[in-house]
C-alpha cells in the first residue's frame, strides 16, 4: 500500500530545511482523526509528579486512566515506592450520575491510613471536571482530618494537550513549597528540576553536583520527597532540565521567593558539561569552577576514546528523533553530531515556536522539522530520508520495527541511564547495539537494496 | 462465591477499560481503523498499552475532544475526525466507540454517524460501526464482546443459507486464532472468525508501514453471517447479549461453550465440531491429545498438589482452572476485575469430576484483593498476565505468563493457549517452572530432576 498526501490541516506542522524561510506552526490542538503521538492533560500531571515517592498518587475518575499509567515510568527511588502503586476511586455508573465526592473521601480516608504516606495528590480525570465534583473541599476537608496536604491536581484530560498538565503538576507542587523549614540550608544550595530519575539518573547527577561542592536541596521529581519539596524554597537556585515540564515551578518560585532558574540539560556530552558550568558560574565561586572543569576533564579522558571507537562504526549513519519535549532534541542532534552521524528528522509532540527556532539552527540542510506528528506521517518520513536509527518512545517503536529501521527508547519507560557523562556511552551503545544488528539483513527495506 | 471485604479504593486493577475491548475487536476486522470519540488522551494510552503486549503498530483514531467541545458537543470534531481517518486510511470501515467522556456529555453517536453519512455519504465512503462504551461501566471484556456485537448487528444482513460457521472466538491470541483456523480447516467448515486480528495484530516486517494491515475478518463474510448453519460463541461467562444471541434472533443456531483450554474443554469443542460438520476428529488432534497424556503422566508428580492462584478475564480464568485441575494443580483462587455474575458458575463446571475442592472465586476485586486472599489461601503458582509480577515477586512465587497483557517478555501474541498443542505447551511450561523452582533453590544443583 501507497502513503497517502499529507492532511492539508498537517502542512503547516512540517519543515524541511532550507526549502522555505522558516516557519512551522505549533502548540495547537491536536487535529480529530491525525492519530496523534500525543496524550492529554492527565498524562502531562502524571508524568511530572509519578516519581513522587512517598506520596499517595490517586486517580479520581474510571479505572483506565490509573490502570494505562500503572508503574508506567521507569523513575526510581532510594526508598518508598508508593509512586508504582495504580488507585483509582474507579468510578461507577452511579457515582457518575450521583457524584463521586463521598467515593473519594472515603478512598482516601482509607488509602491514607493504610499507607502512611506525606501527602496526596488526587488528579481529576474528563469525567470529573464534568460531573462537577468539588475536588478542593474534599482534599481540605481529608488534609485537615489527616494532618497531611492532599492536593487536588486540575488534570481532566480534555482541557488541553500534556503541556496545559504540567501546568496543572507544577500547579499541585507550588502549593507544597514553602510549608517547610529551610534551616541549615547553605548558600550554594540547589533544586534539580526536571530530573525524573530514571534508570537511576538523578543520583549521577547529584554525584556531579556534591562533588562540586554543591548541597541539593530538593530532587523535583526524580526520586522526589514530599518534605524535601516543603522546604526547597530555601535553596539558592534552581537548575531546570526538560523544556515544559517544571518551568512552570521554577518560575512561580522566582516571583514568590526570587529564587533564580537556570536551564540545563543533562543529555550528550556537551550539555552536561555546560550544565555544571552553568551552575557554576552562577554562584561566582572560582574554586566550584575548577572543581568543575577537573570533573569534566576526568570524565572526559574515559568517555571520549570509548566514544571514538564507536564513532568510527556509525559516522555517517542517519538519524531520525522523535520525542516529548523539544529541549531534549537539542542535546540528541548535538550527541549524535559527536559521533559523526547525520539528523535527518527531528520532532516533537509538544515543542514551542523558540524551540523549532533553534532546531532549524542547529540541524543540517534539509532535516525534517515536525510538530505534533503522526505514525503515517513518522513512517514516511523514516522511509524518505532512508534512516538507520529512530529514537523515540514506546509508540514510536513498532513504527521503526515494522519498517526494519534501529531504535533507541529515549522515553519515560527506558531501564538505560542516558543522562549524564556515562549515560552518553550507555546512549551510543544503545544506538550501536540495534544499528549493528544483523537482524536488518533480513527485513525487506535492506533485501531489497541488495537485489 | 465467597467475597472479599469490599474497599472503595481500587489498587492496581485487575481490569482494563471498555474501549480498549472495542478497540482490539475493531483491529481484528478488515479495512477497519478503530475511532475513540473522546479526549486524546484515551486513544494514545490505549495505544501504548497495546503496542507493549503484541510488539505491533495500532493507530487508533480519536476524536481529540478539546473543553470547547466538552461544552457545545463532540460532533463536529467526530466528523471531522471521521473525514480526516477516511481520508488518510482509506479505510472500508471505521469501528467508532465512545468514551466515559463523550457518555457523560451525552452525544447521540448514531444520530451524528447517520448526519454525518447524510452530509458526506458517497458510493465509497467507508461502514460505520458505532458501539457505547462507557469507561464506567464494565471492563475491557464488555468493551470487546460489545464491539462484535455491533459489528454483527450493523453489518450482517439478511443473506440464503450458506454451509458456513460463525466463530466468535473471544479476547484470546493472535496464536490462538491461527488454531482456531486451523481446526475449522480440517473439519472442511468454511468459517467467519470474529474478529480476526492474528494476522493485523501479529504481522510480518514489511517494506511499507500499513495504513491498515493485511488481515482481519473480510467484510464480505460478516455481511452473510446471518446465513450461517450455526454459530459457535466461546466463553464461559459470556453476556447475556451477543453477536450470537443477535444471530440466533435471525434463526442461525447458538452453540456456546467454554474457551477450549486444556483436555476435557477441547473435546467438548472439537466434539461440537465433529457433530455440526458431521466429521469425525481428524488423526492429528487425537495425536496431539495422546502425546498430551502421555506428557501428564510423564509430568504429574513434579506438580501434584500444588496450589495455584489464577486471574484475568473471566472466561480465560475459567477456561485455566479447569485445565489446571487436570493436571493435578488446585487452583485454589480464581479472581478477576470483571464482574459477570457468572465465574464460578464457569469455573464450577470446568473442575467438575475432577476431584478439585471448589476454589475461592472473587470477582470484581483487584490485585491488593487478590495478593490478600493468595495469602491468606498460600499458593505455590501465579497464573495470568504479566501485571500479576509484582506480587509474584514480593511473595517470590513463580509467575505462568498467560492471556493479555504481558509486557514484560516478548511473544505475548504468540502464546497458545488453546487446543491439545496450547495445554501441551501450558503443561510443560508450568512443569518445568515447577522444577526450575525445586532446582534453583535447592543446595544440591540437581543435574537430574
Amino acid at each position: 500500500m501507497s502513503t497517502l498526501p499529507l492532511l492539508k490541516e498537517r502542512t503547516s506542522q512540517i519543515h524541511r530545511k532550507g526549502t522555505a524561510p522558516f516557519e512551522l506552526d505549533c502548540n495547537k490542538d491536536s487535529l480529530a482523526g491525525a492519530v496523534s503521538q500525543r496524550a492529554c492533560v492527565f498524562c502531562g500531571s502524571r508524568v511530572v509528579l509519578y516519581p513522587i515517592a512517598d506520596a499517595l498518587h490517586l486517580v479520581h475518575g474510571p479505572i483506565g486512566c490509573a490502570v494505562y499509567t500503572w508503574d508506567i515510568r521507569g523513575a526510581l527511588s532510594s526508598g518508598p515506592e508508593l509512586h508504582r502503586l495504580s488507585f483509582s476511586t474507579d468510578l461507577q455508573e452511579l457515582d457518575v450520575i450521583f457524584g463521586g465526592e463521598k467515593k473519594l473521601e472515603k478512598a482516601l480516608d482509607e488509602l491514607i491510613d493504610r499507607h502512611r504516606p506525606k501527602a496526596a495528590f488526587v488528579y481529576s480525570t474528563c469525567i470529573v471536571g464534568l460531573i462537577g465534583d468539588d475536588l478542593e473541599a474534599v482534599c481540605k476537608k481529608v488534609s485537615a482530618a489527616k494532618g497531611i496536604p492532599v492536593l487536588p491536581v486540575q488534570s481532566e484530560g480534555f482541557k488541553g494537550n500534556k503541556r496545559a498538565g504540567y501546568e496543572a503538576a507544577c500547579q499541585a507542587m507550588g502549593r507544597l513549597v514553602g510549608t517547610g523549614d529551610t534551616e541549615g540550608i547553605g548558600r550554594h544550595s540547589i533544586n534539580i528540576l526536571g530530573d525524573f530519575n530514571l534508570a537511576g539518573e538523578i543520583w549521577l547527577i547529584r554525584e556531579y553536583f556534591t562533588r562540586m561542592g554543591i548541597e541539593v536541596i530538593a530532587n523535583i521529581t526524580g526520586d522526589g520527597r514530599v518534605e524535601d519539596i516543603r522546604r526547597c524554597h530555601g535553596a539558592a537556585l534552581n537548575v531546570v532540565q526538560c523544556s515544559g515540564a517544571t518551568m512552570d515551578l521554577a518560575n512561580m518560585m522566582r516571583e514568590r521567593y526570587g529564587i533564580p532558574a537556570v536551564r540545563v540539560s543533562y543529555f550528550g556530552v556537551e550539555d552536561m558539561a555546560e550544565a555544571l558550568y552553568t551552575v557554576a558560574r552562577h554562584f561566582g565561586d572560582p574554586a566550584m569552577m575548577d572543581k568543575a572543569r577537573a570533573l569534566v576533564k576526568a570524565e572526559l579522558a574515559t568517555l571520549l576514546p570509548e566514544l571514538a571507537r564507536y564513532r568510527k562504526a556509525l559516522a555517517g549513519k542517519k538519524a531520525a528523533i522523535y520525542v516529548g519535549g523539544a529541549f531534549k532534541a537539542f542535546s540528541l542532534v548535538k550527541a549524535f553530531r559527536l559521533i559523526g552521524m547525520d539528523v535527518v528528522m527531528v520532532g516533537s509532540q509538544t515543542g514551542t515556536k523558540e524551540d523549532y527556532l533553534e532546531l532549524a539552527e542547529i540541524t543540517d540542510l534539509g532535516t525534517i522539522i515536525v510538530d505534533d506528528s503522526n505514525p503515517l506521517e513518522l513512517s514516511s518520513f523514516l522511509k524518505e530520508k532512508d534512516v538507520d536509527v529512530f529514537v523515540g518512545g514506546v509508540k514510536e517503536r513498532p513504527i521503526a520495527y515494522k519498517l526494519g529501521v534501529a531504535f533507541c527508547d529515549h522515553n519515560h519507560e527506558r531501564k538505560e541511564m542516558l543522562a549524564g557523562f556515562a549515560g552518553m556511552l550507555n546512549f551510543v551503545r544503545e544506538v550501536y547495539g540495534s544499528v549493528m544488528s544483523p537482524v536488518w539483513k533480513f527485513v525487506p527495506r535492506r533485501m531489497e537494496k541488495r537485489s | 462465591m465467597s467475597k472479599m471485604p469490599h474497599y472503595t479504593a481500587t489498587t492496581n486493577a485487575c481490569k482494563l477499560c471498555r474501549p480498549l475491548g472495542a478497540s482490539i475487536a475493531f483491529r481484528g476486522i478488515e479495512g477497519c481503523v478503530p475511532f475513540l470519540h473522546g479526549s486524546q488522551g484515551c486513544a494514545t494510552y490505549m495505544r501504548r498499552y497495546i503496542i507493549s503486549h503484541f510488539n505491533e503498530p495500532i493507530d487508533i483514531a480519536s476524536s481529540s475532544l478539546g473543553e470547547k467541545n466538552a461544552i457545545y458537543g463532540g460532533g463536529p470534531n467526530l466528523k471531522l475526525g471521521l473525514k480526516n481517518v477516511t481520508a488518510k486510511y482509506a479505510p472500508r470501515l471505521i469501528g467508532v466507540a465512545t468514551t466515559c467522556l463523550t457518555e457523560t456529555i451525552g452525544d447521540n453517536v448514531p444520530m451524528i454517524l447517520a448526519e454525518y453519512a447524510r452530509e458526506f455519504g458517497q458510493a465509497d465512503s467507508p461502514f460505520l460501526v458505532q458501539v457505547s462504551t462507557p469507561s464506567y461501566a464494565g471492563t475491557h471484556m464488555e468493551g470487546f464482546h460489545g464491539a462484535v456485537k455491533a459489528v454483527v448487528e450493523q453489518l450482517a444482513e439478511a443473506t440464503a443459507p450458506h454451509g458456513g460457521l460463525n466463530l466468535l472466538c473471544g479476547f484470546v491470541s493472535p496464536a490462538d486464532i491461527r488454531w482456531l483456523r486451523s481446526v475449522m480447516d480440517d473439519f472442511g467448515l468454511p468459517a467467519t472468525i470474529l474478529p480476526d486480528y492474528s494476522d493485523t495484530l501479529d504481522g510480518p516486517a514489511l517494506l511499507d508501514y500499513p495504513l491498515i494491515p493485511e488481515g482481519g475478518t473480510p467484510l464480505a463474510d460478516i455481511r452473510k453471517m446471518g446465513g450461517a448453519r450455526a454459530t459457535v460463541e466461546l466463553g464461559a461467562t459470556l453476556p447475556a447479549e451477543t453477536g450470537g444471541t443477535v444471530l440466533a434472533q435471525r434463526g442461525v443456531k447458538l452453540y456456546r461453550t467454554g474457551l477450549p483450554v486444556g483436555i476435557r474443554a477441547t473435546d467438548d469443542f472439537l466434539e461440537l465440531l465433529a457433530a455440526i460438520s458431521g466429521r469425525d476428529i481428524p488423526g492429528h488432534h487425537l495425536a496431539a491429545r495422546g502425546r498430551l497424556v502421555d506428557a501428564m503422566v510423564d509430568g504429574h508428580k513434579y506438580i501434584f498438589g500444588k496450589r495455584a492462584v489464577v486471574y484475568g478475564e473471566e472466561d480465560l480464568v475459567a477456561g485455566l482452572a479447569g485445565m489446571l485441575a487436570e493436571i493435578g494443580v488446585h487452583p485454589v483462587l480464581c479472581a478477576s476485575g470483571g464482574k459477570s455474575g457468572r465465574m464460578a458458575e464457569g469455573v464450577a463446571a470446568a473442575i467438575r469430576g475432577l476431584d478439585c475442592a471448589m476454589p475461592t472465586v472473587l470477582e470484581d476485586v483487584d490485585f491488593y484483593d487478590i495478593e490478600g486472599q493468595a495469602k491468606e489461601l498460600g499458593v505455590d503458582l501465579v497464573v495470568g498476565h504479566s501485571k500479576g509480577y509484582a506480587f509474584a515477586r514480593r511473595e517470590n512465587l513463580p509467575l505462568i505468563r498467560v492471556g493479555f497483557p504481558i509486557h514484560d517478555r516478548i511473544g505475548g501474541q504468540r502464546i497458545l493457549h488453546l487446543g491439545y498443542q496450547g495445554a501441551q505447551g501450558l503443561f510443560d511450561l508450568i512443569t518445568n517452572t515447577v522444577i526450575e523452582k525445586k532446582q534453583s533453590d535447592s543446595p544440591v544443583g540437581y543435574s537430574y530432576m
